[in-house]
């Protein structure tokens, strides 16, 4: 692990004077794509710090390139101008050394593997022994609900089922860094609820950084512990918002008034910069 | 349910009256034309009656043909060169073994052109010039050419068998192995995986739908590309050598019932694949998309 202390700030929740790891340094970061109706800015001189052991949400209407900024961290798509550090390297080699685990949209399960199978699909490419991979499903299996889903197909799981089996697999690895791009997108809001409870029991559990991509408010200030706005054409990032609120969460919370004050804020930050047109 | 039966059994009622009806037709005119040139008395009722009887007919009657294949199927021993299992057995001989080549081979070319450009480029335009000669133009050339290094027997007809059967194999197999879901190409990016990781852990499975639909065709051209071989092997056995001294002494009966055999045969095989692909398709969760 490399020791990277160039930008040790103040944490400003739960636990103030903490000194932390940058896990993520994004600096003038863009990115342009070339298409048939010309060049397209996805993401324009971006400039954002994460700490080590942050949830941070990246929220913004359609087309404001948060995905795309995920996609970048993952080494999914490269910059065409600017830097990123990934604990202190580039993603390409945070992504050769299994530094993260990314949950798509989608579960992205293989259908012709069980959910036990499809757990082990990382450790199996990195090289694990069965014996830990055994361990390492039963452990996240449980922790997500899904004891007794081992031999189960994924067509047999509700869609719920499904995200939360998603979840266990990039977990298995025990990545440092957990991405996630809208992962209960697709869910009912009660479904969602519910998995905003678990994966905040799960992220105290593992002391994960955490990059959350959402374009809900609620869901954003439900799990967040900064809050990224992000507004279209170009993509940018309009504001980056502390949270006051505490590091554990309940659904109680979400009526009172920090609640409210936190998305009235994300609401006028995405108002004012006509993120929303 | 009731319907759908009766729409099966309308449909072979209307082919066999038909069958009957030419058969009465073809043997009938020739009869006619026998008793005109023998300047002896006809009445239709006597045509109609000799017509379904003759001995060697232009077209045979269902029951000539069903009597034929009970007659050397069930009231000849196995062994027996006039036994039409013996024949069978000997063409699904060439034809399993040229199945599993076509099969080994036709993968083989779709791994080397999905991964490789110039292979593509270089490969593909011969793999479909293959299938654009005549089989019956290339299979005594390939005969002679593997008899020449002394191969003979069941070796040139598999090679035959093979050379039909590669094709659907390789087209199918090209377009499944590049049918991976771009999203788990993705997921296996993230886990940085090899391309050996990403071929046996994603690809290949991915492909296996397409597999199946590929096998059936081959199997079916594998067993076409069988009997094509008997014919210029001289073979003394196998459904194509039945079909060509069928043909050499006019046994019409002869020719109908290998034809049946082989339509048979081949349906069965298909239904083998057809089943394995249920099974394994079915455990691997893929039918259920």
């Amino acid at each position: 692990m490399l020791a990277v202390e160039s930008s040790i700030t103040e944490s400003t929740e739960a636990d103030p004077g903490t000194a932390r790891r940058t896990m993520i340094g994004v600096k003038g970061l863009s990115l342009v794509f070339e298409t048939n109706d010309g060049p397209v800015n996805a993401l324009s001189d971006i400039n954002l710090d994460i700490q080590e052991g942050e949830f941070v949400s990246l929220i913004g209407p359609s087309g404001c390139g948060k995905t795309t900024l995920l996609r970048v961290i993952a080494d999914l798509e490269q910059q065409t101008d600017g830097s990123i550090t990934v604990n202190g390297t580039t993603p390409e080699d945070a992504r050769l050394n299994r530094l993260y685990g990314y949950v798509f949209q989608a579960s992205a399960l293989l259908p012709w593997r069980t959910i036990q199978q499809n757990c082990a699909l990382p450790m199996e490419i990195s090289g694990q022994s069965t014996e830990h991979q055994n361990k390492q499903i039963d452990k996240y299996l449980s922790m997500v609900g899904l004891n007794d889903f081992h031999k189960k197909y994924p067509w047999q799981l509700s869609g719920g089922m499904q995200q939360r089996a998603s979840i266990a697999r990039a977990l298995c690895i025990e990545p440092d860094l957990l991405l996630m791009d809208e992962p209960f997108g697709a869910l009912d809001e009660i479904t969602r609820d519910h998995m905003n409870v678990e994966l905040l029991k799960i992220w105290e559990q593992t002391q994960k950084t955490v990059v959350f991509v959402t374009h809900s408010i609620a869901e954003a200030v439900m799990l967040s512990t900064k809050i990224v706005v992000m507004s279209p054409r170009p993509g940018r990032v309009v504001s980056v918002i502390d949270s006051p609120l505490p590091k554990m969460k309940h659904l109680g919370l979400r009526d009172t008034e920090a609640f409210h004050a936190l998305s009235a804020q994300i609401r006028a930050a995405l108002a004012h910069e006509h993120a929303i047109d | 349910m009731h319907e759908k039966w009766f729409a099966i059994a309308s449909f072979i009622v209307i082919i066999i009256g038909a069958w009957y009806l030419f058969a009465l037709l073809m043997n009938g005119n020739q009869l006619v034309n026998n008793y005109e040139r023998r300047n002896m008395d006809w009445t239709i009722s006597s045509v109609v009656a000799e017509a379904y009887q003759v001995k060697r007919p232009m077209l045979p009657a269902p029951h000539q043909v069903i009597d034929e294949l009970y007659n050397t199927v069930f009231d000849t021993r196995i062994t027996s060169k006039r036994s039409l299992v013996f024949h069978t057995l000997i063409t699904l001989q060439s034809t399993l073994l040229g199945f599993l080549l076509g099969t080994a081979l036709g993968i083989l070319i779709a791994v080397g052109i999905v991964h490789n450009r110039t292979l593509e480029a270089s490969l593909m335009p011969w793999v479909i010039a293959s299938q654009t000669i005549p089989i019956l133009a290339i299979a005594p050339m390939i005969v002679v050419v593997l008899g020449a290094v002394g191969l003979t027997g069941l070796v040139p007809k598999s090679i035959i068998s093979m050379y039909l059967s590669f094709f659907p194999v390789t087209i199918g197999m090209v377009k499944g192995l590049r049918s991976a879901d771009s999203l788990h190409m993705e997921l296996l990016h993230t886990y940085s995986a090899n391309a050996h990781q990403l071929f046996w852990k994603l690809r290949w499975f991915s492909a296996q739908p397409y597999l199946f639909a590929s096998l059936k065709v081959g199997i079916a051209a594998a067993l076409v590309g069988a009997i094509v071989g008997e014919l210029p092997t001289g073979a003394q056995g196998g459904l194509g050598a039945r079909l060509l001294s069928g043909s050499y002494y006019g046994q019409t009966t002869q020719i109908w019932s290998a034809l049946f055999m082989a339509a048979l045969l081949g349906s069965v095989l298909v239904w083998l694949v057809s089943l394995a692909e249920k099974v394994l398709l079915r455990r691997r969760g893929l039918a259920h998309e």
